[in-house]
């Protein structure tokens, strides 16, 4: 077979950038900006550039005061307790100071990059002081560092699969690519691996979870498979993370397998019940506010029969929360929801019933623990106990969604790849989701993984130009 | 259930929307959806009429096309946008007109040069049309002033009769109590302020998008151009009248009095702004363009370009042989621009500006 002319310029790049999300480019335009040609190359078709980036919509960095769209301070320290209190120690303390000391940078450097800010989206005021949210989400946010480094002379291709890396001893001299029926051998004197995790690979969710993973959703692009992780661990990169760690959250059981994103969360565990297809409940749905708590809940469903769980509800939590993509499924009556949810009808009757019977009165505060509780029961719920008793009732069915893996190569603070040797590689570079798991072991604090993407981004850039340079003479 | 299917597909997306809101910042469509869970048809046409078509929601959205959500924002309002200039229109005979309305307004623009080409030559034969006439009252050797007047005044009051109709019911069907405009002052000038700037065409400060994913700010720019240049064709009329009935002076005025100067000024942006908006209509992201508003778009483009065109030659070549058949055309291109404006795209102006006066009021109660 004939294969079509390349559309790769036959040159040694300075720098490959492998992947177009958040953490790839910031680490082309560093590049770029330190004089190195730059190739960044992008499996997916142009609309779905950018992987998980395209989903997010804030970046969480430390400032010593309010600014325009931030309503305080947000301290290292502080930012570093969260950080330890959300993966429970599990992270590379000196990596993720690191990290934190240059996330303050990071809010100008981004908007020079073309990035804009706004203040805390709608529902989202809890997040106000320590997240600035990209205007018009992380597509626009993406549309802007792609604007910046097509502008500097970055070359970007599409529909561009690395299918091998050529290394030895811990040295990268070029990358193999597929573009459709085209294939080519780049020379580069740098590479950065920025191509995110490996959730949108079934099969390799399945290494760590077993067949329950056929019952996961992924929140996100259908192209981070994780081949290019792959591959750097098969050359001798060091693995960190567990493979069943991951950010996982309860999504609407109706959404579509790939790329559903934002619009199929719900916020309402906290106003109702959780019960798993034998109509039990499993866990204290009011432990702590929603934004603490809503990324435990996609660990828990997975862990119940079917990976399947239906969030319980009254008429009066119906406006509390955030509206979503699917209308909640509604009945008059416990038992006929029963019915349309086809669970047991007189175990989720008597479900309710005794949940009922153990909420304590007291002052329902919907923002705010607010020590509604039930009495006598378990599990117990800690807040937000209200009987189930005002019709229509209703209920949406979750399912585990994955928004992305903290399975990834071990990196320096120059985010240099540490090769079994425990040695950094010499012009092997990662940053974002392919090395997340350096500072999230489990976990999640909002807007943590683009503050992973752009600092170590910016880092492999500079690191992976300057060694280029070097390189030259 | 919706009155039409566009209507039901503003419903679908404004539930992903509103699911979403990464797009709160960039107009002012979204904070108006937050402030409701479900839509009505009134609601619908509320916030397709407060859209200003910007497009930085559809090149910023993850769920635009080929996504399977297909949200396609943009052309979704421009589509509920022009069925409810139909919806509104008065009287109701006439809402036939918005459904081939480039085709509606060149028949009635040709047939109005053509009636009064016709009647200069009825009333005064050719050899006056084609004569030479200059100073004081020399338009008027074609037609009489009163004529004039009475005729362009009668034109003038049934715009304004039918355009107010077609606005009353717009209001109604939002849903908005006629106290919103008596008591409320502040929300006119706050709607005054934001039509005036075209603050939400901007895109949420980075400028509008309209042939690709780049922002460019040049459809404000133009849409000033041609906002202004019909303000100050508006004004120099008004002078012109004011001229001639209270002090008694006659057009042709010499090139640097006032309506000359303000018709002049307002007509190169009668011409400057309307070129640049067809040349952005074209280049426009086929993705983003409602292609069944561009008959008429681009009519009410022309028309006032033409109405430019015409008055500006008149102007250089009035003391010409052409003058009479010049005259003729203008009259005839202006006076069609009157009886089709409760009919076109001019409408978009009024319910944007009501638009604009509820999402003000809306927006100070909703932060209380």
């Amino acid at each position: 077979m004939a294969s079509s002319p390349s559309p790769f310029p036959s040159q040694t790049w300075d720098v490959i950038v492998v992947g177009g999300g958040n953490a790839a480019l910031c680490a082309a335009i560093s590049a770029r900006r330190l004089g190195a040609s730059v190739l960044v190359l992008e499996a997916a078709p142009k609309f779905y550039r950018g992987g998980n980036t395209r989903h997010t919509r804030n970046m969480r960095c430390a400032h010593d005061a309010a600014t325009e769209i931030l309503t305080g301070p947000y301290t290292e320290d502080e930012f570093w307790d969260d950080l330890q209190r959300v993966t429970q120690g599990q992270t590379d303390e000196d990596l993720a100071r690191f990290m934190i000391a240059e996330s303050k940078e990071m809010l100008t450097w981004i908007v020079e990059q073309g990035v804009r800010f706004q203040p805390s989206l709608g529902g989202t005021l809890s997040l106000g002081r320590t997240n600035s949210f990209f205007l018009g989400g992380g597509r626009a946010m993406l549309n802007a560092l792609y604007r910046t480094a097509e502008t500097l002379g970055v070359e970007v291709r599409y529909d561009s699969e690395v299918v091998g890396l050529e290394i030895a001893d811990g040295h990268l001299s070029a990358v193999q690519v597929r573009c459709g029926s085209a294939a080519a051998r780049l020379a580069a004197r740098a590479l950065v691996a920025a191509s995110g995790g490996f959730e949108a690979n079934i099969g390799w969710l399945k290494e760590g979870w077993g067949e329950i993973a056929e019952n996961f959703l992924i929140r996100g692009t259908p192209y981070n498979r994780g081949t290019v992780l792959r591959m750097l661990i098969d050359h001798g990169a060091t693995q960190i993370g567990d493979p069943t760690q991951c950010h996982a959250v309860a999504i609407d059981a109706r959404a579509p397998k790939f790329d559903g994103g934002i619009i199929t969360r719900l916020d309402c565990v906290v106003y109702g019940i959780v019960v798993n297809r034998n109509a039990e409940r499993f866990y204290d749905e009011g432990e702590d506010i929603w934004p603490k708590r809503y990324a435990i809940w996609g660990r828990l469903v997975a862990a119940q029969p079917d990976q399947i769980a239906y969030i319980i509800f009254d008429a009066s939590s119906l406006k509390l929360f955030m509206p979503s993509l699917f209308p909640p499924i509604a009945a008059d009556s416990i038992a006929e929801l029963a019915r349309k949810l086809d669970l047991p009808e007189q175990k989720l009757v008597a479900t309710v019933e005794s949940f009922n019977a153990a909420v304590q009165p007291g002052t329902f505060d919907p923002l705010n623990p607010d020590g509604c509780r039930t009495e006598g029961l378990t599990p117990r719920k800690s807040n937000w106990a209200r009987k189930i008793e005002q019709g229509p009732f209703y209920a949406y069915p979750v399912r585990p969604g994955i928004t992305f893996t903290y399975l990834g190569v071990k990196v320096d603070k120059a985010a240099r790849i540490i090769m079994g040797d425990g040695a950094p590689a010499a012009n092997m570079f990662a940053a974002g989701e392919i090395m997340a798991g350096n500072v999230l072991g489990r976990g999640y604090a909002a807007g943590i993984g683009m503050t992973i993407g752009s600092v170590f981004g910016r880092v492999a850039g500079k690191g992976a130009a300057t060694h280029a340079r070097h390189s030259h003479a | 259930m919706h009155a039409t299917a566009t209507l039901e597909e503003a419903d679908r997306l404004m539930t992903v929307c509103n699911s979403c809101r990464y797009c709160e910042g960039l107009c002012a469509v979204f904070p108006a959806m937050e402030m409701r869970r479900s839509f009505s048809d009134g609601d619908l046409n509320y916030l397709a009429n407060l859209c200003h078509g910007c497009s930085a929601c559809y090149y910023d959205c993850q769920f635009s096309p080929p996504h399977e959500f297909n949200v396609n924002i943009p052309v979704t309002l421009a589509r509920a946008r022009h069925e409810s200039y139909a919806h509104y229109a008065w009287p109701g005979v006439f809402a036939g007109s918005f459904r081939r309305n480039g085709l509606a307004i060149s028949l009635i623009a040709a047939l109005s040069v053509t009636a009064f080409i016709a009647g200069f030559v009825a009333w005064h034969g050719s050899a006056t049309l084609f004569g030479i006439h200059t100073g004081p009252g020399a338009f008027y050797r074609l037609m009489p002033h009163n004529a004039m007047a009475a005729l362009f005044g009668a034109a003038f009051l049934y715009m304004l009769v039918a355009t107010g109709m077609g606005l009353a019911a717009f209001w109604r069907n939002i849903g908005e109590p006629s106290r919103t405009l008596t008591q409320g002052s502040s929300s006119l000038w706050q709607a005054a302020k934001d039509a005036a700037q075209l603050r939400y065409l901007d895109g949420g400060g980075v400028g509008c998008m309209n042939d690709n994913e780049q922002p460019r700010d040049r459809r404000r720019l133009f849409h000033h151009f041609t906002f202004y240049g019909f303000l100050l064709c508006f004004g120099s009329t008004s002078v012109a009248t004011l001229y001639h009935y209270l002090l008694g002076i006659e057009a042709p005025y010499p090139w640097y009095d006032l309506p000359v100067l303000l018709g002049t000024l307002g007509g190169l942006g009668l011409i400057i702004g309307p070129l640049g908006l067809l040349h952005e209509k074209i280049r426009r992201d086929r993705a983003i363009l409602d292609r069944d508003s561009m008959g008429m778009d681009v009519a009410f483009i022309v028309m006032l370009f033409l109405t430019s065109l015409t008055g500006l030659l008149l102007l250089v070549l009035r003391e010409t042989p052409a003058m009479g058949l010049l005259l003729a055309l203008h009259l005839g291109v202006v006076f069609a621009l009157f009886i089709t404006m409760p009919y076109g795209k001019f409408v978009h102006g009024l319910y944007r500006f009501a638009a604009l006066v509820r999402y003000a009021k809306e927006g100070r109660e909703f932060s209380h």
